[in-house]
């Protein structure tokens, strides 16, 4: 299989929607000429044109609201916001019009629109460019939401987005372009709201998504190299839908979970996931469920504070040897 | 056009009665007196052109052509409503009469409209976008965004402010510093004009050219009609930031009057007719709420249909 970084298989995806499918319009700060910041569009411009794939001015609240025009008069608009912080600046166009248009009309619309965006820190970027809002758009109702943390998962996921008849938050990390990864020859597509076992185990489950993942690994290597543990991995991928059943089929071997996610951990997704792993399997649990997430404050700049805010892999590697020893 | 501006008035009226019976539930916001902006610019559009509006956006969406029975069955939350009972007042849609949704939000609505504006101009298919909203959204970012990127983009849009003299309960004078709301649109280098809002056919032959000229290519046209609402912002609204006496100045203006004054000069058209219209309108609207009230009300699992597909 080849290797391709998570910017690649994320412009292999747009660049074989946007041929198959004529009524996919790009839109965003810097997309076109530029190439966009994090290098995912460069080259489309010249490929599709300047009609589909368009610059705009920086004005998040006024083409996502177009982008609501757009879809529903039968185009596929992908408005990108270059940062997801700034989703708050358009939170009306996206959280009260776009989420809620269909039901508000009974059904007789429908906003088939993927936002793209990057998250997350790690970079020192601070706190307004640095957060993770997917808690956000999972507990408002209206978005599919989904978070791919490799490349064959994002542009696998990203196809179903673009397919998809419902607006789609599609949520890349700042962190992931460059990671490298096998992606699959020819034309595959990957469902929205199905979860992947990234590594298979025996002692204990953890569930992550995004760059997090990659960090959940790492600990499961660790947890096996130097403690004999035996760690399963599970992507969730998508926080709506969100696939329980994948975590809930884990437990019933495991009996363990421990989450973990790079957003602040107050009503964040772990604490979601939890819940729903109470409501519907608490009978699997030999043990609490341990979160491992982001602290409750602003994301800081300097490095040696950052690292405390953002949950590193020693952190979850600590989690898990708590739970596992009842502490 | 003047039946479907005594349409508009009998529909609100009726509303605001089975509003006061407890009928009708939630928010209420009656366009009574801004029937000229509303009859004026929609018969100035073809059919298949797409329109956004306000929750005052009732007038508007009459004068697209929504089907009265669907709205007043909305109104009540019935499942027969032109949004199932799901939308209410304030978000009536239609997109067979190219109406994308009345909108609670002031300024929401103009993006919207520009996103529409963009669809018509890729498909090059001759369609503009209409989009009415009050004095009271333009100062909020939305608006501003759209207008730039509008006319960054010579999009096929048209702007039409019903400038009522009150965003809510506060006078222009003390929301915005112009003088007058069309001047906004300069610093778009947006062509503006200011008509008289409740002259139908000042409104109609101002959005006419308005679209003639989006259709060529030439852009948006922002559009200030000067008009006001008799009643409330609101049912149950106190109205104490106004005198009893500027209402009364501005009956004096009311748009359907004026219309009937100049119809019965200029056309001679007669008492007797006028009358016609009159108990045509009516039976109309006591035949929709007939229908509204004998609808059934959505079943609890409809809460979660039309929702995901």
């Amino acid at each position: 299989m080849r290797e391709l970084t998570y910017t690649q298989a994320l412009r292999e995806a747009l660049t074989e929607e946007m041929e198959r499918d004529p009524n996919i319009i790009l839109m965003g700060e810097d997309i076109g000429a530029y190439g966009g910041v994090f290098r995912v569009t460069e080259g489309l411009l010249a490929r599709f044109g300047p009609e589909r794939v368009r610059d705009t001015p920086i004005s998040e609240a006024g083409f996502i609201g177009m982008g609501v025009g757009l879809a529903m008069t039968g185009k596929r608009p992908v408005p990108e916001l270059m940062f997801m912080d700034f989703a708050l600046v358009a939170a009306d166009s996206i959280l009260n019009q776009a989420a809620k248009m269909r039901a508000m009309s009974g059904g007789r619309v429908k906003v088939p629109m993927v936002i793209r965006t990057q998250q997350g820190g790690g970079r020192g970027n601070g706190a307004q460019h640095s957060q993770s809002f997917e808690a956000l758009f999972t507990h408002i109702p209206g978005f599919k939401v989904a978070l791919p943390a490799t490349p064959a998962d994002a542009k696998g996921l990203l196809k179903s987005a673009l397919r998809d008849e419902n607006p789609v938050m599609f949520i890349e990390h700042k962190l992931l372009y460059n990671t490298k990864g096998p992606v699959p020859d020819g034309e595959y597509i990957i469902p929205l709201g199905v979860a992947d076992v990234k590594r298979e185990g025996q002692d204990l489950t953890i569930v992550s998504y995004s760059r997090q993942l990659l960090f959940a690994l790492e600990a499961a290597e660790t947890l096996q190299r130097e403690h004999g543990i035996s760690a399963e991995v599970i992507d969730l991928r998508c926080t709506v839908p969100m696939d329980i059943e994948t975590i809930v089929e884990s437990l019933r071997k495991t009996h363990r979970l421990l989450i973990t996610h790079e957003s602040h951990a107050s009503c964040g997704v772990g604490a979601e996931i939890a819940m729903r792993v109470m409501e519907t399997a608490f009978d699997e649990l030999d043990a609490p469920i341990m979160r491992v997430a982001g602290l409750d404050v602003p994301i800081h700049v300097s490095k040696t504070l950052e690292e405390v805010v953002l949950p590193q892999p020693g952190a979850i590697v600590r989690g898990a040897l708590r739970l596992m020893n009842g502490k | 056009m003047y039946e479907r501006m005594v349409l508009i008035r009998a529909f609100e009226e009726a509303c605001v009665q089975l509003y006061m019976e407890k009928e009708i539930r939630g928010s209420f916001h009656p366009c009574v007196g801004q029937e000229a902006t509303a009859v004026g610019a929609c018969f100035a559009l073809n059919p298949d052109d797409y329109m956004t509006c306000t929750y005052r956006g009732h007038g508007a969406c009459i004068a697209k052509g929504i089907d009265v029975n669907a709205a007043m069955a909305e109104m009540l939350g019935r499942r027969t409503g032109v949004s199932k009972g799901k939308g209410g007042s304030m978000h009536w849609t239609d997109p067979s009469i190219g109406l994308l949704g009345e909108n609670a939000i002031v300024a929401a609505g103009v993006p919207i409209a520009a996103g529409a504006a963009l669809s018509a101009q890729l498909d090059r298919n001759g369609r503009v976008a209409l989009t009415i909203f009050g004095d009271g959204a333009i100062n909020q970012g939305a608006f501003h965004e759209a207008l730039n990127i509008a006319q960054l983009w010579k999009l096929p849009l048209i702007l039409l402010c019903e400038n009522n003299l009150y965003a809510e309960m506060t006078p222009l004078a003390k929301s915005n510093p112009l003088a007058q709301v069309a001047d906004r649109a300069k610093g778009y280098n947006m062509r503006a004009v200011v008509v008289d809002g409740n002259d139908v056919c000042a409104v109609y032959d101002a959005v006419r050219e308005a679209a003639r000229l989006a259709r060529a290519g030439e852009g948006p046209t922002f559009i200030e009609a000067r008009t006001y609402r008799l009643l409330g912002h609101m049912i149950g609204d106190s109205e104490s930031y106004r005198t009893k006496e500027e209402v009364a100045a501005w009956r004096e203006r009311d748009p359907i009057k004026r219309l009937r004054a100049h119809l019965a000069q200029a056309e001679g058209v007669t008492d007797a007719e006028f009358d016609a219209i009159h108990a045509r309108v009516q039976q109309q609207i006591e035949d929709a709420v007939k229908f509204a009230r004998e609808s059934p009300y959505p079943d609890p699992e409809e809460a979660y249909t039309d929702f995901w597909i």
